[in-house]
Protein backbone atom coordinates (compact mmCIF):
# COMPACT_ATOMS: atom_id res chain seq x y z
CA UNK A 1 0.00 0.00 0.00
CA UNK A 2 1.32 3.39 -0.98
CA UNK A 3 -0.01 6.91 -1.31
CA UNK A 4 1.36 8.62 -4.38
CA UNK A 5 0.76 11.40 -6.85
CA UNK A 6 0.41 9.87 -10.31
CA UNK A 7 0.36 11.62 -13.66
CA UNK A 8 -2.32 10.87 -16.22
CA UNK A 9 -0.72 9.94 -19.54
CA UNK A 10 -3.88 8.81 -21.34
CA UNK A 11 -7.63 9.15 -20.72
CA UNK A 12 -9.72 8.03 -23.67
CA UNK A 13 -13.22 6.61 -24.14
CA UNK A 14 -13.43 2.96 -25.20
CA UNK A 15 -17.24 2.94 -25.36
CA UNK A 16 -19.87 5.66 -24.82
CA UNK A 17 -19.51 5.36 -21.02
CA UNK A 18 -16.27 3.43 -20.34
CA UNK A 19 -12.92 5.23 -20.28
CA UNK A 20 -9.36 3.98 -20.18
CA UNK A 21 -6.96 5.97 -18.00
CA UNK A 22 -3.24 5.33 -17.84
CA UNK A 23 -1.33 6.64 -14.83
CA UNK A 24 2.41 6.88 -14.33
CA UNK A 25 4.66 7.44 -11.33
CA UNK A 26 8.36 6.87 -10.75
CA UNK A 27 7.79 4.90 -7.52
CA UNK A 28 4.80 2.96 -8.78
CA UNK A 29 5.16 -0.78 -8.31
CA UNK A 30 3.49 -3.39 -10.48
CA UNK A 31 -0.05 -3.96 -9.16
CA UNK A 32 -1.66 -7.32 -8.41
CA UNK A 33 -4.30 -8.76 -10.74
CA UNK A 34 -7.66 -8.29 -9.01
CA UNK A 35 -6.28 -5.48 -6.82
CA UNK A 36 -7.56 -1.92 -6.83
CA UNK A 37 -6.54 1.68 -6.34
CA UNK A 38 -8.40 4.43 -4.45
CA UNK A 39 -8.49 7.83 -6.09
CA UNK A 40 -8.98 11.22 -4.44
CA UNK A 41 -10.94 13.73 -6.51
CA UNK A 42 -11.35 17.48 -6.15
CA UNK A 43 -14.40 18.49 -4.12
CA UNK A 44 -15.40 14.93 -3.26
CA UNK A 45 -14.82 13.59 0.23
CA UNK A 46 -14.50 9.85 -0.23
CA UNK A 47 -11.97 8.35 -2.59
CA UNK A 48 -13.20 6.28 -5.52
CA UNK A 49 -12.05 2.64 -5.57
CA UNK A 50 -11.29 1.38 -9.11
CA UNK A 51 -9.92 -2.03 -10.11
CA UNK A 52 -6.59 -2.35 -11.88
CA UNK A 53 -6.88 -3.26 -15.58
CA UNK A 54 -3.19 -3.48 -16.44
CA UNK A 55 0.05 -2.66 -14.70
CA UNK A 56 3.81 -2.68 -15.06
CA UNK A 57 6.49 -1.08 -12.88
CA UNK A 58 5.97 2.68 -13.21
CA UNK A 59 2.49 2.56 -14.71
CA UNK A 60 -1.02 1.31 -14.26
CA UNK A 61 -4.16 1.40 -16.37
CA UNK A 62 -7.76 1.48 -15.18
CA UNK A 63 -10.96 1.07 -17.19
CA UNK A 64 -13.83 2.86 -15.48
CA UNK A 65 -17.48 3.44 -16.28
CA UNK A 66 -18.97 6.89 -15.79
CA UNK A 67 -21.68 6.30 -13.19
CA UNK A 68 -21.63 9.35 -10.91
CA UNK A 69 -19.91 12.56 -9.85
CA UNK A 70 -16.51 10.97 -9.25
CA UNK A 71 -16.20 9.13 -12.53
CA UNK A 72 -17.71 12.11 -14.40
CA UNK A 73 -14.90 14.24 -13.03
CA UNK A 74 -12.33 11.62 -14.03
CA UNK A 75 -13.70 11.48 -17.57
CA UNK A 76 -13.05 15.21 -17.92
CA UNK A 77 -9.37 14.97 -16.94
CA UNK A 78 -6.55 15.36 -19.43
CA UNK A 79 -3.09 13.88 -19.91
CA UNK A 80 -0.60 15.77 -17.75
CA UNK A 81 -2.98 16.26 -14.83
CA UNK A 82 -2.18 14.47 -11.57
CA UNK A 83 -4.17 12.37 -9.11
CA UNK A 84 -3.62 11.47 -5.43
CA UNK A 85 -3.90 7.66 -5.47
CA UNK A 86 -3.66 4.91 -2.86
CA UNK A 87 -2.17 1.93 -4.69
CA UNK A 88 -1.63 -1.74 -3.93
CA UNK A 89 -5.04 -2.28 -2.27
CA UNK A 90 -6.98 -5.54 -2.00
CA UNK A 91 -5.89 -9.18 -1.91
CA UNK A 92 -6.15 -9.86 -5.66
CA UNK A 93 -6.67 -13.17 -7.44
CA UNK A 94 -4.68 -16.23 -6.40
CA UNK A 95 -3.11 -17.54 -9.62
CA UNK A 96 -1.74 -20.70 -8.05
CA UNK A 97 -5.10 -22.44 -8.27
CA UNK A 98 -5.73 -21.79 -11.97
CA UNK A 99 -4.84 -25.21 -13.37
CA UNK A 100 -4.07 -25.67 -17.07
CA UNK A 101 -7.26 -24.29 -18.61
CA UNK A 102 -8.70 -21.51 -16.44
CA UNK A 103 -11.96 -19.82 -17.34
CA UNK A 104 -12.40 -16.06 -16.89
CA UNK A 105 -15.96 -14.69 -16.66
CA UNK A 106 -16.46 -10.92 -16.74
CA UNK A 107 -19.64 -8.88 -16.83
CA UNK A 108 -19.63 -5.22 -17.92
CA UNK A 109 -17.15 -3.25 -15.80
CA UNK A 110 -16.34 -6.58 -14.16
CA UNK A 111 -14.22 -7.30 -17.25
CA UNK A 112 -11.26 -4.95 -16.48
CA UNK A 113 -9.90 -6.70 -13.34
CA UNK A 114 -9.61 -9.92 -15.39
CA UNK A 115 -7.22 -8.46 -17.98
CA UNK A 116 -4.02 -8.40 -15.90
CA UNK A 117 -4.97 -11.84 -14.61
CA UNK A 118 -5.35 -13.13 -18.20
CA UNK A 119 -2.01 -11.57 -19.08
CA UNK A 120 -0.16 -13.28 -16.25
CA UNK A 121 -1.91 -16.61 -16.82
CA UNK A 122 -1.13 -16.65 -20.54
CA UNK A 123 2.49 -15.67 -19.87
CA UNK A 124 2.61 -18.63 -17.48
CA UNK A 125 1.55 -20.87 -20.37
CA UNK A 126 -2.06 -21.49 -19.33
CA UNK A 127 -4.76 -21.93 -21.94
CA UNK A 128 -7.16 -19.15 -20.96
CA UNK A 129 -10.80 -18.94 -22.10
CA UNK A 130 -12.46 -15.59 -21.41
CA UNK A 131 -16.22 -15.08 -21.60
CA UNK A 132 -17.09 -11.38 -21.58
CA UNK A 133 -20.73 -10.44 -21.03
CA UNK A 134 -22.49 -7.16 -21.84
CA UNK A 135 -26.04 -5.87 -22.24
CA UNK A 136 -25.75 -4.82 -25.86
CA UNK A 137 -23.25 -4.48 -28.74
CA UNK A 138 -22.46 -0.78 -28.07
CA UNK A 139 -21.18 -1.67 -24.59
CA UNK A 140 -18.73 -4.37 -25.72
CA UNK A 141 -15.04 -3.76 -25.02
CA UNK A 142 -11.94 -5.82 -24.33
CA UNK A 143 -12.48 -8.56 -26.91
CA UNK A 144 -9.43 -7.67 -29.01
CA UNK A 145 -7.23 -7.03 -25.99
CA UNK A 146 -7.91 -10.47 -24.51
CA UNK A 147 -7.45 -12.08 -27.95
CA UNK A 148 -4.09 -10.33 -28.33
CA UNK A 149 -2.94 -12.06 -25.15
CA UNK A 150 -3.73 -15.40 -26.75
CA UNK A 151 -6.99 -16.05 -24.91
CA UNK A 152 -9.92 -17.78 -26.52
CA UNK A 153 -12.67 -15.16 -26.24
CA UNK A 154 -16.46 -15.51 -26.27
CA UNK A 155 -18.63 -12.39 -26.12
CA UNK A 156 -22.21 -12.55 -24.90
CA UNK A 157 -24.86 -9.84 -25.01
CA UNK A 158 -28.19 -9.97 -23.21
CA UNK A 159 -30.02 -8.69 -26.32
CA UNK A 160 -28.08 -10.83 -28.81
CA UNK A 161 -26.75 -7.82 -30.73
CA UNK A 162 -23.19 -9.20 -30.53
CA UNK A 163 -21.82 -12.71 -29.96
CA UNK A 164 -23.84 -15.29 -28.06
CA UNK A 165 -27.30 -14.12 -26.98
CA UNK A 166 -27.69 -14.34 -23.21
CA UNK A 167 -25.47 -14.14 -20.15
CA UNK A 168 -21.94 -15.39 -19.51
CA UNK A 169 -23.46 -18.52 -17.99
CA UNK A 170 -25.09 -19.28 -21.37
CA UNK A 171 -21.62 -19.57 -22.95
CA UNK A 172 -19.70 -21.72 -20.48
CA UNK A 173 -17.24 -24.09 -22.20
CA UNK A 174 -17.66 -27.81 -21.59
CA UNK A 175 -14.50 -28.16 -19.56
CA UNK A 176 -12.17 -25.85 -17.66
CA UNK A 177 -9.82 -26.34 -14.73
CA UNK A 178 -10.88 -23.42 -12.52
CA UNK A 179 -12.67 -20.08 -12.87
CA UNK A 180 -12.18 -16.42 -11.98
CA UNK A 181 -15.08 -13.99 -12.19
CA UNK A 182 -16.07 -10.39 -11.65
CA UNK A 183 -19.34 -8.64 -12.44
CA UNK A 184 -22.69 -7.54 -11.00
CA UNK A 185 -23.93 -9.66 -8.10
CA UNK A 186 -26.79 -11.37 -10.01
CA UNK A 187 -24.18 -12.56 -12.52
CA UNK A 188 -21.86 -13.77 -9.75
CA UNK A 189 -24.72 -15.72 -8.20
CA UNK A 190 -25.54 -17.28 -11.58
CA UNK A 191 -21.87 -18.27 -12.03
CA UNK A 192 -21.86 -19.73 -8.51
CA UNK A 193 -24.78 -21.98 -9.46
CA UNK A 194 -23.62 -22.89 -12.96
CA UNK A 195 -19.89 -23.51 -12.52
CA UNK A 196 -18.75 -27.11 -12.04
CA UNK A 197 -15.31 -26.31 -10.62
CA UNK A 198 -14.02 -24.21 -7.77
CA UNK A 199 -13.18 -20.58 -8.45
CA UNK A 200 -12.74 -17.03 -7.20
CA UNK A 201 -15.21 -14.12 -7.16
CA UNK A 202 -14.33 -10.44 -7.07
CA UNK A 203 -16.83 -8.27 -5.18
CA UNK A 204 -17.80 -4.64 -5.20
CA UNK A 205 -18.96 -2.66 -2.15
CA UNK A 206 -19.26 0.97 -1.08
CA UNK A 207 -16.08 1.74 0.85
CA UNK A 208 -15.06 4.39 3.32
CA UNK A 209 -11.29 4.07 3.33
CA UNK A 210 -10.32 1.14 1.07
CA UNK A 211 -7.52 -0.03 3.36
CA UNK A 212 -9.25 -1.82 6.22
CA UNK A 213 -9.79 0.92 8.78
CA UNK A 214 -13.48 1.79 8.80
CA UNK A 215 -15.33 -1.54 8.56
CA UNK A 216 -17.58 0.06 5.95
CA UNK A 217 -17.42 -2.86 3.49
CA UNK A 218 -17.61 -5.91 5.77
CA UNK A 219 -19.36 -9.10 4.72
CA UNK A 220 -20.07 -12.45 6.33
CA UNK A 221 -18.30 -15.51 4.92
CA UNK A 222 -18.03 -19.14 5.92
CA UNK A 223 -14.61 -18.37 7.38
CA UNK A 224 -15.80 -15.31 9.34
CA UNK A 225 -16.26 -11.60 8.76
CA UNK A 226 -14.18 -10.17 5.95
CA UNK A 227 -13.54 -6.66 4.69
CA UNK A 228 -14.05 -6.46 0.93
CA UNK A 229 -11.23 -3.90 0.75
CA UNK A 230 -8.69 -5.92 2.69
CA UNK A 231 -9.42 -9.67 2.86
CA UNK A 232 -11.21 -9.13 -0.48
CA UNK A 233 -12.24 -8.03 -3.01
CA UNK A 234 -11.56 -11.63 -4.14
CA UNK A 235 -13.25 -14.43 -2.21
CA UNK A 236 -13.08 -18.14 -2.94
CA UNK A 237 -16.24 -20.00 -3.89
CA UNK A 238 -16.02 -22.12 -0.74
CA UNK A 239 -16.03 -19.02 1.47
CA UNK A 240 -19.26 -17.55 0.15
CA UNK A 241 -22.13 -17.70 2.58
CA UNK A 242 -25.80 -18.03 1.75
CA UNK A 243 -25.76 -18.50 -2.01
CA UNK A 244 -26.81 -22.17 -1.90
CA UNK A 245 -30.53 -21.61 -2.42
CA UNK B 1 7.40 20.27 28.17
CA UNK B 2 7.55 20.79 24.42
CA UNK B 3 5.44 23.25 22.47
CA UNK B 4 2.87 20.60 21.52
CA UNK B 5 2.59 18.81 24.86
CA UNK B 6 -0.69 18.76 26.74
CA UNK B 7 -1.96 16.88 29.79
CA UNK B 8 -5.15 14.87 29.51
CA UNK B 9 -6.64 13.73 32.83
CA UNK B 10 -3.21 13.52 34.43
CA UNK B 11 -1.42 11.79 31.55
CA UNK B 12 1.02 13.81 29.49
CA UNK B 13 0.69 13.62 25.70
CA UNK B 14 3.34 14.59 23.14
CA UNK B 15 0.65 16.46 21.24
CA UNK B 16 -3.14 16.85 21.35
CA UNK B 17 -3.86 14.85 18.16
CA UNK B 18 -5.89 11.69 18.73
CA UNK B 19 -7.38 9.58 15.93
CA UNK B 20 -11.03 8.98 16.79
CA UNK B 21 -12.59 5.61 17.47
CA UNK B 22 -13.99 3.80 14.46
CA UNK B 23 -11.62 5.48 12.03
CA UNK B 24 -8.38 3.91 13.23
CA UNK B 25 -9.13 0.26 13.99
CA UNK B 26 -6.64 -1.03 16.57
CA UNK B 27 -3.84 1.00 15.04
CA UNK B 28 -1.96 -1.62 13.07
CA UNK B 29 -3.69 -0.86 9.76
CA UNK B 30 -2.22 2.64 10.02
CA UNK B 31 1.19 1.48 11.20
CA UNK B 32 1.63 0.30 7.60
CA UNK B 33 1.32 3.91 6.44
CA UNK B 34 3.42 5.70 9.12
CA UNK B 35 4.93 5.29 12.59
CA UNK B 36 1.87 5.91 14.71
CA UNK B 37 4.01 6.62 17.80
CA UNK B 38 3.99 10.25 16.63
CA UNK B 39 0.36 10.49 17.81
CA UNK B 40 -0.70 11.87 21.18
CA UNK B 41 -2.64 8.64 21.57
CA UNK B 42 -5.52 7.06 19.67
CA UNK B 43 -8.96 5.83 20.57
CA UNK B 44 -9.38 2.25 19.40
CA UNK B 45 -12.38 0.66 17.71
CA UNK B 46 -15.54 0.72 19.82
CA UNK B 47 -15.63 -2.46 21.86
CA UNK B 48 -18.70 -4.20 23.25
CA UNK B 49 -19.22 -7.10 25.67
CA UNK B 50 -20.17 -9.52 22.88
CA UNK B 51 -18.88 -9.76 19.29
CA UNK B 52 -20.89 -7.79 16.72
CA UNK B 53 -21.04 -7.98 12.93
CA UNK B 54 -22.72 -4.60 12.73
CA UNK B 55 -25.22 -3.39 10.16
CA UNK B 56 -25.89 -4.70 6.64
CA UNK B 57 -24.08 -2.98 3.75
CA UNK B 58 -24.03 -0.42 2.19
CA UNK B 59 -22.82 1.22 5.39
CA UNK B 60 -21.16 4.23 3.77
CA UNK B 61 -22.41 7.21 1.74
CA UNK B 62 -20.75 10.34 0.39
CA UNK B 63 -22.12 13.77 1.29
CA UNK B 64 -20.91 17.32 0.63
CA UNK B 65 -17.67 17.82 2.57
CA UNK B 66 -18.18 14.62 4.49
CA UNK B 67 -19.61 11.17 4.72
CA UNK B 68 -22.28 9.11 6.43
CA UNK B 69 -21.58 5.81 8.12
CA UNK B 70 -23.76 3.17 9.69
CA UNK B 71 -21.19 0.54 10.56
CA UNK B 72 -23.02 -0.44 13.73
CA UNK B 73 -20.15 -1.14 16.11
CA UNK B 74 -18.62 -4.12 14.33
CA UNK B 75 -16.05 -5.55 16.73
CA UNK B 76 -14.86 -8.95 17.95
CA UNK B 77 -16.07 -8.44 21.54
CA UNK B 78 -14.02 -7.51 24.60
CA UNK B 79 -12.51 -10.98 25.22
CA UNK B 80 -11.04 -11.17 21.72
CA UNK B 81 -10.02 -7.51 21.77
CA UNK B 82 -7.93 -8.25 24.86
CA UNK B 83 -6.62 -11.60 23.64
CA UNK B 84 -5.94 -10.76 19.99
CA UNK B 85 -6.14 -7.05 19.17
CA UNK B 86 -4.28 -5.49 22.10
CA UNK B 87 -1.15 -7.67 21.65
CA UNK B 88 -1.03 -6.61 17.98
CA UNK B 89 -1.62 -2.97 18.97
CA UNK B 90 1.27 -3.18 21.45
CA UNK B 91 3.64 -4.18 18.65
CA UNK B 92 3.06 -0.91 16.82
CA UNK B 93 2.16 1.59 19.57
CA UNK B 94 4.06 2.04 22.83
CA UNK B 95 2.09 4.89 24.47
CA UNK B 96 -1.03 4.67 26.64
CA UNK B 97 -4.04 4.06 24.40
CA UNK B 98 -7.64 5.17 24.79
CA UNK B 99 -10.09 2.26 25.06
CA UNK B 100 -13.45 3.05 23.46
CA UNK B 101 -16.40 1.16 24.89
CA UNK B 102 -20.03 0.79 23.87
CA UNK B 103 -22.90 -1.09 25.41
CA UNK B 104 -26.58 -1.91 25.41
CA UNK B 105 -27.19 -1.77 29.14
CA UNK B 106 -25.55 -0.13 32.15
CA UNK B 107 -24.24 -3.59 33.13
CA UNK B 108 -22.69 -4.06 29.65
CA UNK B 109 -20.76 -0.81 29.93
CA UNK B 110 -19.51 -1.63 33.42
CA UNK B 111 -18.50 -5.19 32.40
CA UNK B 112 -16.49 -4.11 29.35
CA UNK B 113 -14.89 -1.11 31.05
CA UNK B 114 -13.85 -3.16 34.07
CA UNK B 115 -12.08 -5.66 31.79
CA UNK B 116 -10.29 -3.03 29.73
CA UNK B 117 -9.37 -0.97 32.79
CA UNK B 118 -7.11 -3.84 33.89
CA UNK B 119 -5.12 -3.74 30.65
CA UNK B 120 -1.76 -2.14 31.22
CA UNK B 121 -1.64 -0.20 27.97
CA UNK B 122 -5.06 1.38 28.46
CA UNK B 123 -4.58 4.96 29.65
CA UNK B 124 -8.14 6.22 29.46
CA UNK B 125 -11.59 4.77 28.95
CA UNK B 126 -13.73 6.59 26.44
CA UNK B 127 -17.32 5.55 26.99
CA UNK B 128 -19.47 5.93 23.90
CA UNK B 129 -23.00 6.84 24.96
CA UNK B 130 -23.67 8.33 21.57
CA UNK B 131 -23.60 5.73 18.77
CA UNK B 132 -26.43 6.71 16.41
CA UNK B 133 -26.29 3.47 14.44
CA UNK B 134 -27.40 0.86 16.92
CA UNK B 135 -31.05 0.41 17.73
CA UNK B 136 -31.95 0.40 21.39
CA UNK B 137 -28.41 1.04 22.55
CA UNK B 138 -25.66 3.57 22.60
CA UNK B 139 -27.28 6.86 21.84
CA UNK B 140 -30.27 6.35 24.11
CA UNK B 141 -27.88 6.66 27.08
CA UNK B 142 -26.41 9.84 25.67
CA UNK B 143 -29.67 11.67 25.07
CA UNK B 144 -30.97 11.55 28.64
CA UNK B 145 -28.97 13.21 31.46
CA UNK B 146 -30.19 10.64 34.00
CA UNK B 147 -29.16 7.65 31.89
CA UNK B 148 -25.80 9.29 31.04
CA UNK B 149 -25.13 9.81 34.74
CA UNK B 150 -26.11 6.22 35.51
CA UNK B 151 -23.61 4.82 32.97
CA UNK B 152 -20.91 7.19 34.21
CA UNK B 153 -21.40 6.22 37.86
CA UNK B 154 -21.51 2.49 37.06
CA UNK B 155 -18.27 2.68 35.05
CA UNK B 156 -16.50 4.85 37.62
CA UNK B 157 -17.40 2.35 40.34
CA UNK B 158 -15.50 -0.52 38.68
CA UNK B 159 -12.54 1.30 37.10
CA UNK B 160 -9.35 3.05 38.17
CA UNK B 161 -8.38 4.95 35.03
CA UNK B 162 -9.75 8.28 33.76
CA UNK B 163 -13.24 7.91 32.31
CA UNK B 164 -14.14 10.13 29.38
CA UNK B 165 -17.77 10.13 28.31
CA UNK B 166 -18.29 10.50 24.54
CA UNK B 167 -21.35 12.63 23.90
CA UNK B 168 -23.98 12.74 21.19
CA UNK B 169 -24.78 15.95 19.32
CA UNK B 170 -28.28 14.63 18.58
CA UNK B 171 -29.77 16.36 21.63
CA UNK B 172 -31.46 19.66 22.42
CA UNK B 173 -28.91 20.73 25.05
CA UNK B 174 -25.57 18.95 25.10
CA UNK B 175 -24.41 20.91 28.16
CA UNK B 176 -27.07 19.23 30.31
CA UNK B 177 -25.67 15.79 29.39
CA UNK B 178 -22.09 16.95 29.95
CA UNK B 179 -22.95 18.34 33.38
CA UNK B 180 -24.77 15.14 34.34
CA UNK B 181 -21.63 13.14 33.44
CA UNK B 182 -19.41 15.51 35.39
CA UNK B 183 -21.65 15.32 38.44
CA UNK B 184 -21.63 11.51 38.24
CA UNK B 185 -17.83 11.49 38.40
CA UNK B 186 -16.63 11.59 34.79
CA UNK B 187 -12.99 12.66 34.43
CA UNK B 188 -13.61 14.20 31.01
CA UNK B 189 -16.01 14.38 28.08
CA UNK B 190 -15.39 14.03 24.36
CA UNK B 191 -17.64 15.43 21.64
CA UNK B 192 -19.15 15.29 19.15
CA UNK B 193 -20.08 11.85 17.87
CA UNK B 194 -21.68 11.88 14.42
CA UNK B 195 -24.85 13.81 13.56
CA UNK B 196 -27.75 11.71 12.32
CA UNK B 197 -28.34 12.05 8.61
CA UNK B 198 -29.29 10.22 5.42
CA UNK B 199 -29.02 10.21 1.63
CA UNK B 200 -31.42 8.91 -1.02
CA UNK B 201 -30.21 7.43 -4.31
CA UNK B 202 -32.05 9.33 -7.05
CA UNK B 203 -31.91 6.34 -9.41
CA UNK B 204 -33.35 3.74 -7.03
CA UNK B 205 -35.34 6.25 -4.90
CA UNK B 206 -34.16 4.34 -1.85
CA UNK B 207 -31.82 5.33 0.99
CA UNK B 208 -28.17 4.81 0.03
CA UNK B 209 -27.47 3.32 3.45
CA UNK B 210 -29.15 -0.01 4.11
CA UNK B 211 -29.82 1.01 7.71
CA UNK B 212 -31.60 4.09 6.21
CA UNK B 213 -29.95 6.59 8.57
CA UNK B 214 -26.35 6.97 9.63
CA UNK B 215 -23.96 9.39 11.26
CA UNK B 216 -22.58 12.39 9.37
CA UNK B 217 -18.93 13.29 9.87
CA UNK B 218 -16.22 15.20 8.04
CA UNK B 219 -15.53 18.92 7.52
CA UNK B 220 -19.27 19.57 7.01
CA UNK B 221 -19.90 19.12 10.75
CA UNK B 222 -16.90 21.12 12.02
CA UNK B 223 -18.74 24.38 12.84
CA UNK B 224 -21.50 22.50 14.65
CA UNK B 225 -18.93 20.51 16.61
CA UNK B 226 -16.93 23.62 17.47
CA UNK B 227 -20.05 25.37 18.76
CA UNK B 228 -20.91 22.42 21.02
CA UNK B 229 -17.33 22.12 22.29
CA UNK B 230 -17.40 25.84 23.11
CA UNK B 231 -20.68 25.49 25.01
CA UNK B 232 -19.61 22.41 26.95
CA UNK B 233 -16.26 23.97 27.87
CA UNK B 234 -18.19 26.76 29.54
CA UNK B 235 -20.56 24.40 31.32
CA UNK B 236 -18.14 21.93 32.93
CA UNK B 237 -14.74 22.06 34.65
CA UNK B 238 -13.44 18.64 33.53
CA UNK B 239 -11.27 18.35 30.38
CA UNK B 240 -13.08 18.34 27.04
CA UNK B 241 -11.83 16.53 23.94
CA UNK B 242 -13.08 18.32 20.84
CA UNK B 243 -13.86 16.41 17.64
CA UNK B 244 -16.03 16.63 14.55
CA UNK B 245 -14.63 17.33 11.10
CA UNK B 246 -11.12 18.24 12.25
CA UNK B 247 -8.86 17.91 9.20
CA UNK B 248 -5.98 20.36 9.62
CA UNK B 249 -3.62 21.92 12.14
CA UNK B 250 -5.73 25.09 11.98
CA UNK B 251 -8.83 23.09 12.93
CA UNK B 252 -6.94 21.69 15.94
CA UNK B 253 -6.04 25.23 17.06
CA UNK B 254 -9.62 26.39 16.60
CA UNK B 255 -10.93 23.51 18.73
CA UNK B 256 -8.37 24.33 21.43
CA UNK B 257 -9.28 28.02 21.33
CA UNK B 258 -12.87 26.92 21.97
CA UNK B 259 -11.55 25.29 25.11
CA UNK B 260 -10.69 21.73 24.13
CA UNK B 261 -7.79 20.12 26.00
CA UNK B 262 -7.15 17.62 23.19
CA UNK B 263 -8.58 17.00 19.74
CA UNK B 264 -9.77 13.84 18.02
CA UNK B 265 -9.58 13.40 14.27
CA UNK B 266 -12.04 11.02 12.62
CA UNK B 267 -13.16 10.94 9.02
CA UNK B 268 -9.96 12.59 7.77
CA UNK B 269 -8.08 9.34 8.52
CA UNK B 270 -10.24 7.50 6.01
CA UNK B 271 -9.58 9.78 3.06
CA UNK B 272 -5.90 10.31 3.84
CA UNK B 273 -4.30 7.52 5.86
CA UNK B 274 -1.49 9.89 6.89
CA UNK B 275 -3.83 12.76 7.90
CA UNK B 276 -2.91 12.77 11.60
CA UNK B 277 0.83 12.61 10.95
CA UNK B 278 0.49 15.58 8.59
CA UNK B 279 -1.59 17.54 11.12
CA UNK B 280 1.06 17.00 13.80
CA UNK B 281 3.81 18.02 11.37
CA UNK B 282 1.87 21.15 10.38
CA UNK B 283 1.11 22.28 13.94
CA UNK B 284 4.37 24.16 14.72
CA UNK B 285 4.13 26.32 11.57
CA UNK B 286 0.45 27.03 12.21
CA UNK B 287 1.28 27.99 15.80
CA UNK B 288 4.03 30.33 14.58
CA UNK B 289 1.60 31.95 12.19
CA UNK B 290 -0.90 32.68 14.97
CA UNK B 291 1.76 33.49 17.56
CA UNK B 292 1.12 30.57 19.86
CA UNK B 293 4.24 29.62 21.78
CA UNK B 294 2.91 26.42 23.20
CA UNK B 295 -0.48 24.72 23.10
CA UNK B 296 -0.74 24.69 26.88
CA UNK B 297 -1.20 28.47 26.88
CA UNK B 298 -4.49 28.10 24.97
CA UNK B 299 -6.03 26.78 28.18
CA UNK B 300 -6.41 30.42 29.16
CA UNK B 301 -9.11 30.77 26.53
CA UNK B 302 -11.46 28.58 28.52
Amino acid sequence: MKQQILTITENTPVTATVYRMRLEGADLEEQKPGGFVNIRLEGLFLRRPISVYDSAPGSLTILYKVVGKGTEQMAGMKAGETLDVLTGLGNGYDLSKAGDEPLLLGGGVGVPPLYLLAKQLTVAGRKVHAVLGFNTAEEVFGEEAFKALGCEVTVTTADGSCGVKGFVTDALPESYSYFYTCGPEPMLRAVYRAANTSGQFSFEERMGCGFGACMGCSCRTITGYKRICREGPVLEKEEILGWDD
Amino acid sequence: MGRLNITLCGIELDNPVIPASGTFGFGYEFAQWYDINCLGTFSFKGTTKDPRFGNPTPRIAECPAGMINAVGLQNPGVEKVIAEELPKLKEVFRKPVMANVSGFSVEDYAYTCEKLDREEQVGWLEVNISCPNVHGGGMSFGTDPKAAAEVTAAVKKVTTKPVIMKLSPNVTDITAIAKACEDAGADGVSLINTLQGMRIDLKTRKPVIKNVMGGVSGPAVFPVALRMVYQVCRAVKIPVIGMGGVSSAEDVLEMMMAGATAVEVGAANLTDPCACRKIIEDLPAAMDKYRINNLDELKGDR
